[in-house]
């Protein structure tokens, strides 16, 4: 009696557990599995020597650096400035309101290249903006962070926002009656609630940044080992016909996303655990 | 620590939350906040906790006016009534988080903050369960954490939210019982919120009775019960049978049927006479004419009381009356009988006494 029970209890209550599973496998493997196995397969075709030297070419390897860390300068950048606006448009109200919160979306409805050609002609050196600095913006690493930041903005704001939503103000006023002063509440009771959001917004927002092209090439200046990103190295095998060489750098980049996602994905599941645990 | 609300009035918008609301409370009371909901029983704590503003009014800790104070600084211990504790924390954690935010100066030393929680932890029976999280707690457990968690920073006044709302009867008998008796140990003034007035008579050694953002009434639990002052109160506390007449010559009359009531001699065309269930004498004969006939409709046995359902003979109106079981045993008295009633203790309210 006992043993037909807990076999029943295992089953899940939600129905089309199988089929929606199934579903979902398959059209992960149409839509993500297949085609970038088309890489691997691709780069196959090169001997193993080839490969290597493809990929460990200096510029190359100064286009993953500088990839990676304008993504990683952008993402965190957008950590702290979308969970800023995120609490404005939370917790406060002004006119207006309802226009910010929509511009926010914009970077996401916005052709790349559109704001890479505004954000190139702002911060050129004779542009609106880049004129008051005596140093250079756009054709810089600099100029790339602003485009990342640009184009990554919503992400954060969107998935900090919902939480901030739901986050009950009687914890806050837990808090404060149980003698904490405001910083005390912010750092110890609001940031940790928050963290799990700001990690997926971060890691949206990074993600994407590392294979951001359209807004990028127009600010980079695309002077290689100085500002060439690894996508353009891309396109500009493929432009010369070089396909396995694309597709061999194109490697590089999916191996290391997977990881830094994977890691991210680590770091989420470890800062969730406690709330979801029952 | 005593406290004094003085003629507080708060307003959200355009509705009037709470209005003119003065109590004094001694200090080490146990006070009952007892209410419908809506009446303003939160907002009321709130105030006291320093939560939220009032528009008029003060209100004195130990005859010190602290209505500006903020709630950090009142040395409140609250209790909310979805507990509100922080989800990322340890049981441990959120006992421990009213001692781990004092000023460097105040705060105690990590192994007196430890000792102290676990102490309070064994109190409030979970220490076992000092490296869960909220999320893994059921709801009686949680309820006792966000005790723990009130008490942890030694308040002077304790606050509590309907403390046993969203818990099952077990477990909130069980929770009443030991609020009791913590509250004897701690002798802490302590304000619970509730709308089960049982409960408040139950647990409180006062009770202020609450409707529509004013006070119907405050007493011990046996006063306002016995002695209810307005028909609110006498219809929250507890079931009531209606008797509506005329008053007159100290009668109250309604039809054939006249009810002697020698305590209100004025008179008034329309009154209500408010009897407790178990203030109805039954009789199975008719031994005099200040009875009136009534058949039983159903019969209640439970335990040692029961409850007995009637309905009038000369108007459509039901009955409920309570009797001891062995007094029922003697009455011999079953379903479909016509018996004689009588209320034995009424209370009288004219339309005026009914606040609506
Ligand atoms: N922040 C608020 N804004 C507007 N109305 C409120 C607010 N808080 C409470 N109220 C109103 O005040 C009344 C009393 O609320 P409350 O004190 O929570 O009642 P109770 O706790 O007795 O159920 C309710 O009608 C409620 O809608
Ligand atoms: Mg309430």
């Amino acid at each position: 009696m006992e043993l037909t029970l807990k076999k029943r209890n295992k089953k899940t209550i939600i129905p089309g557990f199988s089929l929606t599973l199934g579903y979902t496998m398959l059209y992960l493997s149409i839509i993500v599995i297949l085609p970038l196995s088309m890489i691997f397969f691709n780069t196959f075709s090169m001997s193993w020597s080839e490969f290597y030297e493809t990929i460990s070419h200096p510029r190359a390897v100064a286009s993953y650096k500088l990839t990676l860390g304008t993504s990683l300068g952008a993402g965190l950048i957008n950590v702290v400035f979308g969970t800023i606006i995120a609490w404005v448009l939370i917790r406060y109200e002004f006119p207006g309101k309802k226009i910010v919160d929509g511009l926010v979306d914009l970077p996401f409805a916005l052709p790349t290249a559109v704001a890479g050609i505004a954000l190139a002609t702002l911060y050129s050196p004779n542009g609106w903006v880049g004129q008051f600095f005596d140093f250079k913006i756009a054709y810089s690493p600099l100029g790339i962070i602003i485009a990342l930041t640009f184009i990554g903005l919503p992400f954060v704001v969107r998935t900090v926002q919902p939480v901030l939503q739901n986050l009950s103000s009687e914890v806050e006023e837990a808090s404060a009656s149980l003698g904490a002063n405001r910083i005390q509440t912010f750092t110890k009771v609001i940031f940790p609630e928050l963290l799990p959001a700001m990690i997926t917004g971060f890691s949206l927002a990074f993600a994407r940044s590392l294979g951001e092209y359209g807004s990028i090439v127009f600010i980079a200046g695309n002077i290689p080992m100085k500002t060439e990103i690894t996508p353009l190295i891309i396109m500009t095998k493929l432009e010369q016909y070089d396909y396995v060489g694309a597709t061999a750098i194109a490697t590089v980049m999916l191996i290391g996303s997977f990881l830094f996602l994977f890691i991210i994905n680590i770091i989420q599941w470890v800062t969730n655990r406690k709330f979801n645990q029952h | 620590m005593s406290i004094q609300v003085q003629n507080v009035s708060k307003r959200f918008g355009s509705f009037q939350a709470l209005s003119d609301i003065s109590i004094d409370i001694e200090s080490g009371e146990l006070i009952a906040l007892l209410g419908p909901s809506g009446s303003g029983k939160t907002t009321l704590l709130r105030i006291l906790a320093g939560l939220e503003g009032l528009d008029e009014g003060a209100i004195l800790f130990d005859g010190e006016n602290i209505t500006g104070v903020s709630p950090k600084e009142r040395k409140i211990g609250f209790v909310f009534q979805h507990y509100a504790l922080f989800r990322h924390m340890t049981v441990f954690d959120n006992v421990a988080y009213g001692l781990k935010v004092r000023p460097r100066k105040e705060r105690p030393s990590k192994a007196e903050i430890a000792k102290k929680v676990n102490e309070l932890l064994s109190l409030v029976k979970l220490d076992n369960l000092a490296d869960r999280y909220p999320s893994q707690l059921s709801g009686g457990q949680r309820q006792r954490v966000a005790l723990a968690r009130a008490l942890a920073v030694e308040p002077k006044v304790l606050l509590l939210d309907e403390p046993f709302g969203a818990l099952d009867a077990k477990v909130r008998k069980e929770l009443r019982r030991w609020l009791r008796k913590l509250h004897n140990e701690f002798h802490v003034t302590s304000i619970f919120v509730t709308h089960d007035q049982e409960e408040a008579l139950d647990v409180a050694n006062r009770i202020i009775v609450m409707n529509n953002g004013k006070i119907e009434q405050i007493g011990t639990p046996d006063e306002v019960y016995e002695n209810p002052k307005s028909p609110f109160v006498y219809d929250f506390l507890g079931n009531v049978n209606l008797f509506r007449g005329r008053l007159h010559n100290g009668k109250l009359t309604q039809g054939q049927f006249e009810i002697d009531v020698p305590t209100y001699l004025d008179s008034h065309e329309e009154a209500v006479g408010y009897v407790r269930p178990h203030d109805i004498h039954i009789e199975k004969v008719q031994t005099s004419n200040d009875t009136v006939a009534a058949t039983i409709v159903h019969i209640h046995l439970l335990g040692p009381v029961v409850q007995i359902e009637l309905k009038r003979d000369d108007i459509d109106e039901y009955l409920e009356a309570e009797v001891t079981k062995e007094h029922f045993n003697q009455l011999g008295i079953k379903k479909g009988d016509i018996v004689y009633i009588r209320p034995k203790q009424l209370k009288v309210f004219i339309p005026e006494d009914f606040s609506i």
